[in-house]
């Protein structure tokens, strides 16, 4: 095996093979044949069209047909389909099959030529570019092409800027959520607000922050604020003081949008006490804080510190203590 | 001359004198169009564009681009009295009370994920067949271009219904352009007017995938396409056919009835596709809400890949003076994906850079006839194929009964490992295959049929192959590695000499075969 | 066969063959479910509790412990009430054939009557959640499909997948399908959460809202395939596989056809 020389004897080209006539161009019969095969597949088409016609104007929407493999299928829709599929497919194979038996099938060799142009050509084309370029005298009005330099400089930025008003400036949005010191936690939905009491162990509640009667909350609210409250028996944490007074007779709130990719984690496995995020897998330890123990997270869900009101509702009794979702270059994650 | 003749020749003569056309189109006429399966893929990424313009713009007739909040009043029992966004109440309806509209919805997706396949399949035909060297190295480029526009449109595409699905898939792709260092907060919010969801992104990406992007599209298919018929097609190796010709039939009328033919039987399948299957069943995903998911949140299969690598990717972050730097999405989602688009569109200038080729080809090459070339193909393949099963290692595991904790490892080392196993296997394939084509031109095929011989031996009777064969089988150059010496003709150094160090070993590795037939062997063989 | 293999060489053969192959897939996407019928219990409340125990000793103790106070492998019993019981051991998830990742439904090795002395049993060691009777569970009557959408889409498409299809969870575990699961029984796993499931309390998930949900998911359930086949009903994997394999397919199968010569 190794690097082999094209300076060789090769075998030589016998030129294309004979030309076989098809059975159509010997045989009459054959011909017949095929012209009625082609026919036959016109008329598959129409019966399609037919098909199609009829569903839309007979077929009611909500009769449905069993159809072995694919179950109970909306009949208005399996007929409009089947008829259009019907109605193209066999005209595309009438067409075909017309060209492949009955059309004149003898095959026809082109020539190529090199594509790069005769030198004259070339030597033309150099001179008119020259003379061109010359004839703009850029090389002598030194004033006109440094001011033209300046002006297609200045001329750049007015298309960048018109485009400012496409939204706000980020300012401190992604840091903030809309939790305050005493907003309660409230179900979601439902906006009910929630006793500790409410939870048994093992529990778990998907809680956005109250809002004021009447209000309406705003998607990008709901993009942030979400709240994962969680309910364990408090021997079971692995905390650090701080994060551990966060919580509250085993209740710990966490933020349920990932610091990923900003999917909701909210698949809680009551055993292992494991939140997974089904976007991309990224597995955080309740019991630890929310520390990522598997996955492309790099940082744990924020944890929202908690605590009860006068009347005994679970409220906030901090905003997050850092960004919540997905990481930006702004993000002071020290 | 019959009237209609007449008639014809009127119009002919009427546009003849306006634009002296019959001279062009006597030309255009009688080009020839070699046939191949493999060379009709084009046609079908092609078709799948123009039925995706025919139905999508069936779509928008009902489809309200727009983020306001409306109560859903349509007659899908399970989202009544819900609030949900124009444009997914607008698909319901499209779905569920214009008549056709969730067929040709279906039609919509499944031309959109057959596009972007037969695309996929063209551009590995075009790789593994060389039809990317010279002269049409502009034309690869071009189809780089378009594959990542169709990526864009197709996530585009994926978003406008706003149902739970697409609006997970803008939180990532908003996580992905917040990722960027610098600039990304900012392109973030004006994309999305605002904090994700924002309250423009929906009408925003509307005006790109229907109008700025398909205008791009076809632009790019135009000049594509009009490349090809410039250049003329390739053709494959075969008796009668040199780099000088092109063999095959004339547009008029068989390639056109055929061609013609082919883009009714593409929307016929599509149709059939969307008669038959479900796609995106928007109703039962619900509108999007951003505290919300379903387990199994994938993205279509063109971007699943590069959701693998995401979920792959190792928790990485840099955090310093103030400031955070996600590896953990610039790496699988930016970087990677960029790094193989752009070696992608360089390989032709990569390979003819190896090879010291610059002459024109217009004859294909077997893909075991460059061993090398399709090794790396095949090594790309492996490398997306991993990424995509990663991309769907939640659905692999619950229907394989396997832990997705499980996938992931695999992934994470497969990732590293079988690309270059894949490549070096390849290799070995490419060159026993070569062999064998040696083995069958000098000893002819194996007919299975046992002789026995005079003396009581017994053996099998070889058939010998035709000329014909024989040709298509040695006709193929096998050009010699290049030889760069380290000095020039006055035996001074030359400048440069790690860059042509590696020169030569990248042609030596590129070069490897095994020496085809010559004539004077086969001479010698006829003699025995 | 000797006719069948002159055919093997067939232009045609490897593409029938592929027809063939992918109707073999399609068929196999037919999941069969299991229905399970229980019997209203009609026998004595303290008979009931000492034929449960007996049937605990023989069956459950082993790794529950003689008094149901837990082991090893086991959680303790004490406390977690009849609709625990009932849902375990009605759905077959106990007693577990093997020490898997988790126990999976199967078919239930007690009959009505035990799973209703077994309760009766573990009910009696200490108060839990009772089993749901049948004026609880009118969901029909109580709940609101698209309001249960709504709460499902919150609190359980995470796991069970956004039409009640199963998703998977770490470690090989997984949310089940709630297809064909019996209302009694999804009820009963949202007020005591068994295994990886937690528990949705009244507080924070209403019985009314509960009933939602399960209404949702029977309208889930029962709903027709309105645009064709659904293939699982669990997303773009696959519809891309379909993409590749019977579109592309079908389309290079058609062009092979058309690029080869007449006979």
């Amino acid at each position: 095996m190794s690097a082999v020389s094209n300076e060789i004897e090769i075998i030589d080209d016998p030129g294309a093979p004979a030309h076989v006539p098809r059975a159509a161009d010997l045989n009459p019969r054959s011909e017949k044949r095929a012209e009625q095969q082609v026919a036959i597949l016109f008329g598959l088409s129409g019966v399609g069209s037919l098909l199609l016609i009829y569903s839309y104007v007979f077929v009611a929407d909500d009769i449905f047909i069993f159809i072995p493999i694919m179950g109970n299928q909306n009949a208005h829709q399996l007929g409009l389909g089947i008829g259009m599929a019907m109605s193209l497919f066999f005209l595309g194979m009438a067409a075909v099959h017309w060209a492949k038996t009955l059309m004149p099938e003898t095959e026809i060799v082109n020539h190529r030529h090199e594509f790069r142009s005769s030198d004259e050509d070339r030597a033309d084309f150099v001179k008119t570019v020259k003379d061109g370029v010359a004839g703009v005298q850029l090389g002598r009005r030194k004033l006109i092409k440094r001011s033209l330099a300046a002006s297609l400089g200045l001329f750049a930025l007015p298309p960048v800027l018109l485009l400012r008003d496409l939204g706000p400036l980020p300012k401190k949005q992604l840091e903030m959520t809309s939790w305050k010191a005493g907003t309660r936690l409230v179900t979601d939905p439902g906006n009910r607000p929630i006793l500790a009491s409410d939870l048994e162990v093992g529990s778990v509640v998907q809680t956005l922050p109250a809002i004021a009667e009447g209000t309406e909350r705003l998607l990008s609210d709901i993009a942030k604020d979400p709240v994962l409250l969680i309910r364990l028996r408090p021997e079971d944490f692995q905390l650090t003081p701080e994060k551990f007074a966060m919580t509250h007779e085993g209740i710990i709130a966490f933020s349920k949008i990932c610091s990923h990719m900003g999917c909701a984690v909210a698949l809680y496995e009551q055993q292992t006490k494991h939140l997974l995020c089904p976007c991309h897998q990224s597995t955080f330890d309740v019991t630890r804080g929310a520390k990522v123990i598997f996955g492309p997270a790099a940082r744990p869900l924020p944890q929202l510190d908690i605590t009860v009101d006068a009347e005994g509702y679970l409220v906030a009794r901090a905003p997050f203590n850092e960004p919540v979702g997905p990481s930006f270059w702004e993000r002071n994650s020290q | 001359m019959t009237t209609a003749e007449k008639r014809l020749g009127t119009v002919a003569n009427y546009v003849d004198e306006r634009t002296g056309a019959a001279g062009w189109m006597k030309k255009s006429l009688t080009k020839v169009f070699p046939d191949h399966w493999s060379f009709m893929l084009g046609e079908v990424c092609m078709y799948s564009f123009v039925i995706l313009l025919l139905s999508g713009t069936f779509l928008t007739l009902w489809f309200d681009p727009s983020q306001r909040e409306v109560v859903y009043e349509g007659v899908y029992e399970p989202l009544k009295g819900l609030k949900m966004s124009a444009a997914y109440a607008s698909t319901l309806d499209i779905s569920f009370e214009v008549r056709g509209g969730l067929l040709m919805r279906q039609i919509h997706h499944w031309a959109a994920n057959i596009f972007m396949a037969a695309i996929v399949a063209h551009l590995l035909r075009v790789f593994f067949t060389g039809a990317f060297r010279k002269p049409r190295e502009f034309n690869w480029i071009l189809g780089i271009l378009l594959v990542t526009l169709g990526l864009v449109e197709g996530l585009f595409g994926y978003s406008l219904p706003d149902d739970l699905l697409s609006g997970t898939g803008l939180r990532i792709t908003s996580a992905i352009i917040q990722a960027i260092p610098l600039v990304g907060t900012y392109i973030s919010f004006f994309l999305f007017g605002g904090a994700f969801p924002g309250v423009g992104f929906i009408p925003r990406i509307f005006t790109l995938h229907v109008l700025l992007i398909p205008g791009a599209f076809l632009a790019v298919i135009t000049i594509h396409v009009m490349l090809v018929w410039y250049q003329k097609h390739t053709q494959f190796p075969g008796p009668g056919k040199t780099e000088k010709n092109v063999v095959g039939q004339p547009i008029l009328p068989v390639y056109m009835a055929k061609a013609g033919g082919f883009f009714f039987i593409v929307f016929g399948i599509t149709a059939f596709l969307g008669a038959v299957a479900s796609i995106n069943p928007i109703w039962l995903y619900g509108p999007y809400n951003p505290g919300q998911i379903s387990a199994g949140s994938q993205p279509d299969w063109y971007m699943g890949w590069l959701d693998g690598l995401v979920r792959m990717a190792p928790p990485l972050e840099t955090h310093a003076f103030g400031h955070t730097i996600s590896w953990n999405i610039l790496i699988p989602a930016l970087i990677v994906p960029g790094i193989l688009f752009t070696g992608m569109a360089l390989y032709p200038f990569i390979e003819s850079w190896i090879t010291g080729d610059k002459r024109e080809h217009h004859l294909l090459d077997r893909p075991r006839n460059v061993p090398n070339r399709t090794a790396l193909g095949v090594m790309s393949i492996t490398f997306v194929l991993i990424s995509l099963i990663n991309g769907g290692n939640d659905i692999f595991a619950t229907v394989f009964d396997l832990s997705i904790n499980q996938i992931m490892w695999f992934s994470r080392i497969a990732i590293f490992i079988l690309p270059p196993l894949a490549f070096v296997i390849t290799k070995r394939l490419c060159l026993s295959l070569q062999r064998a084509d040696r083995d069958l031109v000098l000893h002819g095929r194996e007919t299975g049929r046992l002789v026995r011989m005079p003396s009581g031996e017994f053996v099998e009777v070889h058939e010998e192959i035709t000329p014909q064969e024989r040709w298509t089988l040695t006709s193929h150059e096998q050009q010699p590695a290049l030889e760069l010496s380290e000095t020039d003709s006055r035996g001074v150094r030359r400048p440069g000499g790690f860059k042509n160090k590696i020169r030569v070993r990248l042609s030596k590795a590129h070069a490897v075969s095994v020496p085809k037939v010559t004539a004077q062997e086969l001479k010698e063989i006829e003699h025995h | 066969m000797k006719h069948l293999s002159r055919y093997r060489r067939h232009r045609a053969a490897a593409p029938l063959l592929l027809i063939i192959a992918l109707l073999g897939i399609g068929t196999t996407f037919n999941v069969a479910s299991a229905t399970i019928k229980s019997t209203p219990n009609t026998f004595s409340r303290s008979a009931a509790i000492d034929e449960g125990k007996q049937i605990f000793l023989k069956g459950c103790s082993s790794c529950h412990g003689l008094n149901a106070e837990g082991g090893a492998i086991a959680p303790s019993l004490i406390g977690v009430g009849a609709a625990s019981v009932d849902f375990q051991v009605g759905t077959g998830r106990m007693p577990m054939a093997d020490m898997s990742t988790q126990a999976a439904r199967k078919a239930p090795v007690y009959d009505a009557r035990e799973t209703a002395a077994l309760a009766a049993y573990v009910a009696s060691l200490a108060p839990g959640p009772a089993i749901p009777g049948d004026e609880v569970l009118n969901y029909e009557r109580d709940g609101n499909t698209a309001e249960g959408g709504e709460l499902f889409r919150n609190n359980c498409a995470m796991c069970h997948n956004f039409a009640g299809q199963g998703g998977a969870l770490t470690q090989g575990k997984y949310a089940p399908t709630l297809m064909g699961v019996e209302p009694k029984y999804i009820y009963e796993a949202l007020i005591t959460g068994p295994q990886s499931m937690p528990v949705f309390s009244d507080k924070t998930l209403t019985p009314e809202e509960k009933l939602s949900v399960i209404k949702w998911i029977k309208a889930a359930e029962a709903e027709p395939n309105l645009g064709g086949a659904t293939m699982g009903r669990i997303g773009p994997v696959t519809e891309g596989l379909l993409t590749w394999v019977l579109g592309l397919g079908l389309l290079i199968a058609v062009a092979v056809w058309l690029t080869t010569k007449a006979r």
